[in-house]
C-alpha cells in the first residue's frame, strides 16, 4: 500500500482518502491494529484495489459495488501474463486479484494470497459443483488440465499445498467461467461440422486459423491431435516433452502445407479474419462470435464430440489484507455471488458461479436462452445494449449441463512450461 | 590538449617577456574556445548519455541476467546467450530478418533512386520540385500502422486486388499469397520506408553541379555514362545514408511482419517481442544486444565504401 505525501493539504478529501489508505496500510502491515478505530468503523473509507484481465474488470461492477455497499473498488485490467507477474511479484500492489485457475496454480506457492473461510460465504452450498467436487453431476469425471476443482482448496487457512478434497479454506471464489470451441462460418462450409479434427483438414487448406498465445493455443492442437487420434495424451493440461515435441510436429507440417491462413492475437484479429472470410474455421472465443454475428454474417461456436476447451477465474485475496478491509472484501464476495453480477456476466454470454442466484436479475427469457439453451421468445440484449440474438435463436451448444458436461480440458500451465514455449516459437518462425 | 605543453615552456621562460605573454594570451584563447566547445556539446552529450548509451549499457547487462517465470534476479552467466546460438531457429530468424533487409534495400533503392533522379534532374522549375518533393512526405502525415493495416482490405481474398483482377479476367481463382504472406511484409516495408530512400539521395542530387553534367555531355558522354559516371558517383553520400535508414528500419521492425504475415512470418523483433510477452527480459536483452551488434557491423561494412564525412 502506498501513502501518496503529496494528497496532503490539498483538499479535505484527498486528505481523508490519504488516511484511508494509512488505515489501511497499518492495518495491512498488521504493525498498528486498532490504531485510528474512528475511520475503522466506517466501511465507507475503505478502498480495495481489484485487478485482473479486461474480462470481467468491469467498471458498471466497481459503480454497483459503490452503490449497493458503499466502498470503492478500483479496478486495473492488464493482460494475462502481467497479472501473473503482478500476483506473484507484487503482493503489496493489490487487495484482490482477480487470475485464472492456471495461473492460480502457479501463483499460490508464492504465498501472496490468503485462503478464505468458507464458513463466511454465505452462498458457498450452491456454487456450482464444477468449482467444488470437479464434478457437473455425480457421473461426471474431472476434466484435465488445471480444473478449477484441483487448484480450489488448500488444506488450512496457511496451507500451501491443494487438498484433492472440499476443505473449509478456499483459494479463489469463482467469478467468470466458459466453455470454449471453434468457431465456423456455416455458410462458406456448408455441411455439418463434428470435431476438432476438422481444423487440420486439408479441405481448409489456407481458410484455418489458430491463435498464438501459446498456453491456450496448444491447447487447442491437442484437441485436434487427439481427435484426430494421432496422438493419446495422459493429461493435455500437463504434457510431456514428447507430447509437446509431438503436436509441435504436426502443426509444422500442416502450416508449411499452407493449412492455416493466419494466426491470430488479439481478440479484434479474430474476428477480422472471420468477417472478411478470410478464415472460416478457427480458435475463437465467444465474445468475438457475438462480434461476428453483429455485423450480420453468419458465424456458429461449434459444439465439437470431443467437447469444450473450459477457463475460468475468480477472486483471490491479498495476503497483506486484514480487519476492516478483510471484512469488506468478504462481504463484496457475498455481493458478487448474490446475483447481479452473475446475471450481468450471463447476459453477456459468460456463466456465474451461482447460477440460482442470478436468475433473478435476468429475464424468463433471458435464462432461458443462456442457461437451459431454450428457444429465446423475444430479443436478446446484452447488459450494454447490444442485439445479440432474435426471438426463435438457441444458443450455440445449448443449456449449461449440455455445455459445461462436455468439458474435456481446462486451459492450464503444465511444468515444461518453458520448454513449451520455445517450442511454440519454433513453430511461429518455421 | 596539446596546447598545455606550450604554455608550461612558456612559464619556463621568463627572459621573453612579450614573447611569453602574447603566447600566454593565445593559449588563453585556445583554452577558452576548448571550453567553450566542450560546453557547447555538453548538452547533446547529456541527452545521448542518459537517453542513449545509458539504457544500452542497461540492456548489455540485462543481458547476462538470469530469469524464472515470474521475475528477473542480477546474476553474470552466459544462459540466455548459449540459448540463442544454441538454437536453429535463432539462425533461422536471423536468416530471414536479413533476407527482408536486402529485398527491401533493393527495391526502395531502386524506386528511391528513380524518383530522386526525376525531382532533381527533370523537374526544371524549383517550385515545382518542391511542390513534387512535398507531395512525396504527404502519407507520411498519417500513422506508420495505419498505412501498414490499410493494405489488409486491398489485398485480402474478397479485396480490392483481387475482385479487379478477376473481373478483368487475368485470375480466375482469386491469389492467397497476395496477403499473410512474405510479399505482403516486402511490400508494406518498400511503402513505408521508400521516402527515407528517396529524401538524403535527393538532397545530394540537388548539390551536383549541373555544368559537370553538361561538361559531361560535351565531351560525348552518353545518357547511361553520365548516369554511372558522374550521377550514381556523387549522390553516394546520399544513397547510403537511405541504405542505413532502411536497413536499420527493417532490422528492427516487428510490427509489420506480424500484421502482414499474419504472425506466419518470425524476424528478429518479433523473437524479442515474445520473450518481452512472456516476461523473460534477460533473453530479450541477449537478443537485442546481438541484434544490435548485427546492425553495427553492417553499418561499418557500408561505411567502408562510402566516406559520409568526406563527401557531404
Amino acid at each position: 500500500m502506498t501513502i501518496s505525501k503529496e494528497n496532503k493539504g490539498l483538499s479535505r478529501r484527498s486528505v481523508l482518502r490519504g488516511a484511508a489508505a494509512a488505515v489501511g496500510a497499518a492495518a495491512g502491515s498488521g504493525v498498528i491494529t486498532g490504531f485510528p478505530t474512528i475511520w475503522a468503523q466506517n466501511i465507507k473509507n475503505v478502498t480495495l484495489r481489484q485487478f485482473g484481465t479486461g474480462v470481467s474488470n468491469l467498471n458498471d461492477v466497481a459503480t454497483k459495488v459503490k452503490e449497493d455497499l458503499g466502498f470503492t473498488l478500483e479496478m486495473t485490467a492488464l493482460d494475462s501474463d502481467s497479472v501473473t507477474q503482478r500476483a506473484a511479484t507484487q503482493p503489496k500492489s493489490f487487495d484482490i486479484a482477480d487470475i485464472e485457475y492456471w495461473i492460480c496454480k502457479k501463483v499460490w506457492p508464492t504465498g501472496n494470497l490468503q485462503a478464505m473461510d468458507t464458513s463466511k460465504i454465505k452462498y458457498f452450498d450452491q456454487i456450482s459443483p464444477i468449482f467444488t467436487t470437479g464434478k457437473l453431476t455425480p457421473e461426471s469425471v474431472v476434466a484435465q488440465g488445471t480444473a478449477p476443482s484441483t487448484v480450489g482448496f488448500v488444506d488450512g487457512a496457511d496451507g500451501t499445498k491443494f487438498a484433492d478434497e472440499v476443505t473449509r479454506w478456499m483459494t479463489l471464489i469463482p467469478t467468470i467461467y466458459n466453455a470454449d470451441t471453434l468457431g465456423i462460418r456455416p455458410d462458406l462450409i456448408g455441411r455439418p461440422i463434428e470435431s476438432w479434427a476438422e481444423l487440420l483438414n486439408p479441405e481448409f487448406k489456407g481458410k484455418a486459423s489458430i491463435l498464438d498465445i501459446s498456453s491456450i493455443g496448444i491447447m487447442d492442437m491437442a484437441m485436434v491431435c487427439e481427435a484426430m487420434g494421432a496422438i493419446q495424451y495422459g493429461d493435455k493440461g500437463n504434457m510431456t516433452r514428447e507430447e509437446i515435441d509431438k503436436t509441435i510436429g504436426i502443426f509444422t507440417e500442416a502450416k508449411k502445407a499452407g493449412q492455416f491462413r493466419a494466426f491470430w492475437k488479439s481478440f479484434d484479429e479474430s474476428v477480422n479474419l472471420m468477417a472478411s472470410g478470410e478464415v472460416v474455421i478457427q480458435s475463437m472465443w465467444s465474445p468475438a462470435i457475438t462480434a461476428v454475428k453483429s455485423k450480420g454474417i453468419p458465424c456458429v461456436y461449434q459444439p465439437l464430440k470431443e467437447g469444450y476447451r473450459s477457463w475460468g477465474g475468480g477472486l483471490g485475496l491479498s495476503k497483506n489484507l486484514s480487519g476492516i478491509e478483510l471484512d469488506a472484501a468478504y462481504e463484496y464476495i457475498n455481493w458478487y455471488l448474490s446475483g447481479w453480477v452473475g446475471g450481468y456476466l450471463m447476459r453477456q454470454g459468460y456463466y456465474s458461479a451461482v447460477p440460482e442466484t442470478s436468475k433473478e436479475f435476468m429475464s424468463e427469457n433471458e435464462w432461458g436462452y443462456w442457461y437451459e439453451g431454450k428457444p429465446a421468445t423475444a430479443e436478446i440484449v446484452s447488459p450494454t445494449g447490444d442485439v445479440l440474438g432474435k426471438a426463435g435463436d438457441v444458443r450455440d451448444g445449448g443449456s449449461y449441463d449440455e455445455r459445461m458436461g462436455k468439458v474435456a480440458c481446462w486451459n492450464a500451465v503444465m511444468d515444461e512450461n518453458q520448454y513449451m514455449v520455445r517450442k511454440w516459437n519454433e513453430f511461429i518462425a518455421a | 590538449m596539446s596546447v598545455i605543453p606550450t604554455s608550461a615552456s612558456g612559464a619556463k621562460a621568463p627572459d621573453l617577456p612579450l614573447a611569453a605573454s602574447a603566447r600566454y594570451r593565445l593559449v588563453r584563447k585556445a583554452r577558452d574556445g576548448e571550453r567553450a566547445s566542450w560546453l557547447l556539446s555538453s548538452p547533446l552529450v547529456l541527452v545521448l548519455g542518459i537517453f542513449l548509451v545509458l539504457p544500452i549499457l542497461m540492456i548489455v547487462v540485462v543481458s547476462f541476467w538470469g530469469a524464472t517465470e515470474f521475475s528477473i534476479y542480477p546474476a553474470f552467466e552466459f544462459d540466455n546467450y548459449q540459448f540463442l546460438f544454441g538454437s536453429a531457429v535463432t539462425y533461422q530468424v536471423f536468416f530471414k530478418t536479413f533476407v527482408f533487409a536486402a529485398i527491401t534495400w533493393v527495391f526502395t533503392l531502386a524506386i528511391g533512386f528513380t524518383v530522386a533522379y526525376f525531382l532533381a534532374f527533370h523537374v526544371r522549375s524549383l517550385t515545382w520540385q518542391i511542390a513534387l518533393f512535398l507531395l512525396c512526405t504527404i502519407p507520411f502525415w498519417t500513422s506508420n500502422i495505419i498505412r501498414m493495416i490499410s493494405w489488409v482490405p486491398f489485398l485480402g481474398r474478397n479485396g480490392i486486388a483481387n475482385s479487379a483482377l478477376l473481373q478483368m479476367g487475368l485470375i480466375d481463382q482469386p491469389l492467397e499469397w497476395l496477403l499473410f504472406s512474405d510479399f505482403a511484409v516486402v511490400l508494406a516495408f518498400v511503402h513505408l520506408y521508400t521516402l527515407f530512400m528517396v529524401v538524403p539521395i535527393f538532397n545530394t542530387m540537388m548539390r551536383i553541379d549541373k555544368s559537370l553534367v553538361e561538361a559531361a555531355r560535351d565531351a560525348g558522354a552518353s545518357g547511361l555514362q553520365i548516369l554511372t559516371n558522374v550521377i550514381i558517383p556523387l549522390a553516394k553520400p546520399g544513397i547510403m545514408i537511405g541504405s542505413i535508414f532502411v536497413v536499420t528500419l527493417v532490422m528492427g521492425d516487428f510490427i509489420t511482419v506480424r500484421f502482414m504475415s499474419g504472425s506466419q512470418s518470425a524476424n528478429v523483433g518479433r523473437l524479442i517481442s515474445n520473450d518481452i510477452a512472456l516476461l523473460q527480459y534477460p533473453s530479450a536483452a541477449a537478443t537485442a544486444v546481438v541484434l544490435l551488434a548485427m546492425v553495427l557491423i553492417m553499418i561499418a561494412i557500408m561505411l567502408r565504401f562510402v566516406d559520409i564525412r568526406k563527401e557531404l
